[in-house]
């Protein structure tokens, strides 16, 4: 109502400080091309960079002064606060490995690192939605800008394939979501979570279990759909295989990471009180995950998809943690994704550089003999491989170790059996790639990749840094997931 | 705060950059990394115990929480008593000088700045192993100085007898750590943490009759640890073959710090093995064991460094004796002032293989008294206070050793003794052989430059003051307390009269009538050739471990268990795996009408399914 309508303060525009940044950073980026011309194109990667490294140090200002914003629509807590950071930097990661791709590909463009801007911005909003229209509006604004950057090489046909089936899919599975949204408006008059969660657990209210449950499933359908989660992972492997190779990266870490933050604060606070009516979906779904994830990795030739499998089933261990339903489980998934995040970017990062032009060498034969020309890479592709494998001292283990432990608390014993079954069978499809690495005679067709441009340098580094930090030292980052992980219902 | 954490963060930061940008550095700028990253931490840990003195009570600065799973909580804590402060002391002073020579013996060879990578991440790690507050910590210090001592015993690594040494080590120290761990894994079970601070509040707390069941068997597992490390009977074995080191390294790991390790871990869980009588008697023997041994074996060895490495493991059985006995302190003492004279006796060895061109037989070396004098100066104050000759540094520790083992019990005490003028009998033979009489190599010796010859000039006055400017068990009273009260002068004369005679018999045997050696040695025969040949420990090792481990793997676990049992299982599963890869694949069509139908397939099925469950539970509500 207009008449109560109070200007909000300045402290919750600070809360949005992130989005505001990356908005007008977008915008900016997509006029300075025109005004710079063709000439200064090596700026743009630069300039992206420093909006993102604004954004980054706007997320930390606002996750300082932690609280509800516009009327409660948004609301900046320490888990917010962390898929932010988590977000922005697999931004940053993925603009780093994005300029050297699009040079080779004759592609340098504004619009790519505005794209990158606009989606990290829809990502930045789901992290902190606290109410179903903006959880919507933040999905679209994400999702949107991911659609066009996967098709982002106009004349390549992988490219508009993928586009196009990501697209077309993510609208329908959407509209899923959309639809749940609207009957949990209809049943409870509000689209506010605590709100919902407040009537849901009220003695007082009068409604049906039954359309309140199947609300509960269709918006699921919604979010898993975005996670990759089985049955509606469908899309995943072809659209990942399909979109530039740093586009790939991007869309593996960051808006999966986002959805995941959305999916889990949805589920913990407004369905919170159904958990046994939507345990055993997640439950399924979770173990289905995994294991088509794992099982069909093992049979790729093809690199990309065989990281897009991976990222399938990497979902399905975050899947465990939601089935855990506890504040461990929160934070254990937090966790999983801040590492996964490092140690995909990183193996991806490779790729992108060892493809080549027009993406030639994707298949994992391609890779022989690499050790013996590159050492110092082939020896970073195998400490990300070791990560995302599980072994020790890497985040990949005490991500997994975390997921499993919060699984086994909530008395999930079989899933975690399975879930370690899967791992070790993980472990088969990533070693092919060591192996051929360091045991096979390198092909004529091979060694095309030449040296390793700075920008990727820097992202092998950086994720490397990170991968070594989670598995070396987790309690500083798991001490942050812990504290954020208790969500305000 | 004080932050303590910049102490080895100084020489880790040394290791980054030599190792990541030393190929492109001129040696003069390797050399100034990685002696200023030592420097830097000696000045640091100077400063902060300055500030922190007199430290009565430890300081303990924690920094985050490093592992938390349940209730096992383990931050990530330095913290500085007085025990810490020598040990810090002794490892940056020494690390400094040992460095400083190194740039000088090291100035030809390949892999410079490899080399001294290596080394700032051996001061790294042994500082972490010094200044950990929990047991995990130290743990990660004690496996990293393992790394690098490996690291730097293979690293002439083309030599094939270089890298099997570093094997060997490796592999020893295994056995060791792996007790280590058990221990560790008894003391979380027992006192539910690893924290020092923590157990050892528990530990005193105990009674010695309720618990002496755990405790001996937690402090035995120590012991394993710590005979792993510090070279004691039985696996004393690596430490004559890491000699293939450079000497630099062979001096400051394999000497002065990194093989006192677990002297230092002992004399830290003192509160533990207090509790434990039993085990406190077997550290006893084990280090009087072991002091014999080494001693015995040092008498007939004509290479200069194996004849200082049994020494090493010898000296090393001698402070063990100390810990078991009781006398903690005179223990850390032995470690300081041996840390001087070993140190020095290694560097200075090293500076005569210097001056003959990697000539390391003694037999042919003599009469370099008066071609490296400089070398023989420095040396003699080494040779003089390992000897114990009276008022030198070793002295000082050795008679605090053997007042205690005395106190203990008479007959470790004549056995100490005796093993005292074995001592001073090897060292001055070896003495006797390199610098008197004719010269009988062919190689043209030359001083060393003073890059080399300073440090060891400092090693040499610490050698011969260091007993009498420190005094260790003064400083460490408020940690253990001195029971044994007063000198006992008839014992300290008994003590140096052995140093002496060890000394008089070489002079008579290697320069008055040097044929009387051979002939001793031929008449005593088979003694001889046992002692000489090593007691055969390493032959009966090979014998009855090695051997046997080797074809029982070859036919058990590789024929049978890998090949048959595991890679059938593992082939079968692998193509199940594949079976059912192939199965879930045929999911994936790549057809976007296909997956819009999974959609609204998995959409109906989890509809039904949540409305069954929720209808289980009845209508409207």
């Amino acid at each position: 109502m207009l008449v109560n309508f109070t200007p909000p303060s300045a402290s919750e525009y600070i809360r949005v400080l992130p989005e505001i940044l990356l908005t007008v950073g977008g915008t900016i980026l997509m006029i300075a091309e025109g005004l710079a011309g063709e000439r200064h194109r090596r700026g743009l990667a630069p300039m992206a960079l420093a909006f993102l490294l604004l954004a980054l140090g706007g997320a930390v200002v606002a996750g300082m002064d932690p609280g509800p914003a516009f009327n409660n629509m948004l609301t900046v807590d320490g888990y917010a606060t962390f898929f932010r950071l988590l977000v922005l930097i697999v931004g940053i990661l993925s603009v780093l490995i994005s300029g050297s791709y699009l040079t080779r590909e004759n592609a340098d463009s504004a619009d790519y690192y505005a794209l990158i801007l606009f989606s990290l911005c829809g990502q930045s909003i789901l992290a902190s939605a606290n109410e179903l229209i903006m959880v919507f509006i933040g999905l679209e604004i994400s999702s949107i800008a991911t659609y066009v950057l996967a098709g982002f090489l106009r004349n390549d046909k992988r490219n508009n394939e993928a586009a196009i089936k990501y697209f077309l899919l993510g609208s329908f599975a959407t509209a899923f979501l959309l639809y749940g949204v609207g009957w949990i408006y209809g049943v409870t008059g509000t689209t506010n979570l605590q709100e919902i969660h407040r009537f849901l657990t009220s003695s007082e209210s009068v409604y049906s279990p039954l359309l309140v449950s199947a609300c509960a499933a269709m918006m699921f359908v919604g979010f898993a759909f975005k996670v990759s989660a089985a049955p509606f992972q469908g899309w995943a492997p072809d659209v990942y295989q399909g979109a530039p190779a740093p586009v790939s990266a991007f869309m593996t870490a960051a808006p999966k990471a986002a959805a995941f933050a959305v999916f889990l604060r949805v589920y913990s606070i407004a369905f919170s009180g159904l958990t046994e009516r939507w345990q055993p979906i997640l439950w399924v779904s979770a173990m289905a995950t995994m294991v088509i994830g794992n099982f069909a990795a093992l049979r790729q030739d093809n690199i990309k998809r065989m990281l897009a499998y991976s990222s399938v089933a990497h979902a399905g261990y975050v899947m465990v943690a939601v089935v855990a339903h506890s504040e461990a489980g929160v934070a254990a998934a937090m966790f999983y994704l801040a590492s996964y995040a490092f140690m995909n970017l990183g193996a991806f990062a490779i790729v992108t550089h060892y493809v080549g032009k027009g993406e030639r060498y994707v298949g994992i034969d391609d890779m022989a003999g690499y050790a013996r020309q590159q050492p110092l890479i082939a020896a970073l592709f195998t400490w990300f491989l070791l990560s995302l494998i599980g072994v020790p001292l890497t985040g990949g283990f005490f991500g997994k170790f975390y997921v499993f432990k919060s699984a086994i608390d909530s008395n999930l014993i079989w899933l975690t059996v399975l879930g370690l079954l899967n791992s070790a069978v993980a472990a088969y499809y990533y070693l092919r790639i060591i192996v051929v690495m360091y045991f096979h005679e390198p092909t004529n067709e091979t060694g095309a990749a030449g040296p390793v441009p700075a920008g990727v340098r820097l992202a092998l580094i950086g994720s490397a840094i990170g991968v070594f930090v989670l598995g070396v030292m987790p309690s500083a980052v798991l001490e942050f997931a812990n504290r954020s992980a208790m969500l305000s219902r | 705060m004080h932050h303590l954490w910049l102490i080895p963060f100084f020489p880790l930061a040394g290791f980054l950059v030599n190792g990541i940008f030393g190929r492109r550095f001129s040696k003069g700028l390797v050399s100034m990394v990685a002696v200023g990253s030592v420097a830097l931490s000696f000045a640091w840990a100077l400063k902060c115990l300055l500030a922190l003195a007199p430290l009565e009570t430890p300081h303990v600065e924690r920094y985050f929480m490093w592992i938390q799973s349940g209730s096992l909580a383990i931050p990530y804590e330095l913290s500085v008593d007085r025990l810490t402060a020598i040990m810090l002391m002794v490892v940056t002073g020494i690390g400094s000088l040992i460095h400083i020579y190194a740039t000088g013996y090291m100035h030809d060879e390949d892999g410079f700045y490899r080399f001294f990578a290596y080394l700032n991440l051996f001061m790294f790690f042994m500082l972490t192993l010094v200044l950990a507050n929990n047991y995990l910590l130290l743990f990660v210090g004690w496996e990293g100085v393992g790394l690098c001592s490996y690291l730097l015993i293979g690293y002439y690594f083309l030599k094939h007898s270089a890298s099997t040494a570093g094997n060997k080590a490796f592999i020893v120290n295994r056995i060791g750590d792996f007790g280590f761990s058990l221990a560790m894994f008894l003391i979380f079970i027992t006192f539910g943490s690893l924290d020092f601070q923590k157990v050892f509040e528990a530990a005193k707390a105990v009674p010695v009759e309720v618990s002496a069941g755990m405790m001996t068997a937690i402090c035995l597992l120590l012991l394993v640890g710590a005979a792993g490390k510090s070279a004691q009977i039985p696996l004393y074995v690596w430490l004559p073959d890491a000699m293939e080191g450079p000497t630099p390294v062979s001096a400051l790991i394999h000497a002065a710090t990194m093989v006192t390790a677990g002297v230092y871990m002992v004399a830290r869980s003192a509160a533990i093995f207090t509790k434990a009588p039993i085990a406190m008697e077997t550290v006893a023997w084990v280090g009087l064991a072991t002091a014999v041994m080494a001693a015995t074996i040092g008498m007939t060895q004509f290479d200069i460094k194996k004849v200082y490495a049994y020494s090493t493991v010898s000296q090393l059985g001698y402070m063990f004796l100390a810990l078991g006995v009781g006398a903690f302190s005179a223990g850390i003492w032995h470690v300081v002032t041996h840390a001087f004279f070993k140190a020095l006796l290694f560097l200075g060895a090293g500076s005569v293989i210097h001056a003959l061109h990697h000539e390391q037989d003694m037999r042919n070396m003599g009469g370099l008294r008066t071609k490296i004098p400089i070398t023989f100066a420095v040396l003699a104050c080494a040779w003089i206070a390992i000897s114990g000759v009276p008022f030198t540094s070793g002295w000082y520790s050795k008679e605090a050793i053997l007042g205690a083992v005395h106190h203990h019990s008479p007959l470790m005490y004549w056995i100490g003794v005796a093993t005292a003028a074995v001592t001073a009998f090897y060292v001055s033979r070896s003495m006797f052989m390199t610098f008197f009489g004719e010269y009988r190599g062919h190689a043209h010796p030359h001083e060393s430059p003073p890059v080399m010859w300073v440090p060891l000039a400092v090693l040499a006055v610490l050698s011969l003051a260091g007993g009498f400017l420190f005094n260790v068990p003064h400083i460490l009273e408020p940690l253990f307390p001195v029971e044994h009260g007063g000198h006992d002068i008839m014992l300290e004369i008994i003590g140096s009269a052995a140093g002496l005679v060890g000394i008089g018999l070489a002079y008579v045997m290697y320069v008055a009538s040097p044929g009387l050696p051979d002939s001793i040695s031929s008449s005593l025969g088979g003694v001889y050739r046992l002692v000489y040949n090593k007691y055969y420990v390493d032959e009966a090792y090979d014998a009855t471990v090695v051997r046997p481990l080797v074809s029982g793997s070859r036919t058990g676990l590789w024929q049978f268990g890998d090949v048959w049992l595991i890679d059938g299982v593992v082939n079968g599963m692998g193509g199940f795996a594949r079976w059912i890869g192939g199965g879930v694949r045929t999911l994936q069509s790549g057809s976007i009408r296909s997956y819009a139908a999974w959609v609204v397939a998995g959409a109906v099925i989890f509809i039904i399914a949540a409305g069954a469950i929720a209808g289980s539970n009845g209508g409207l509500r």
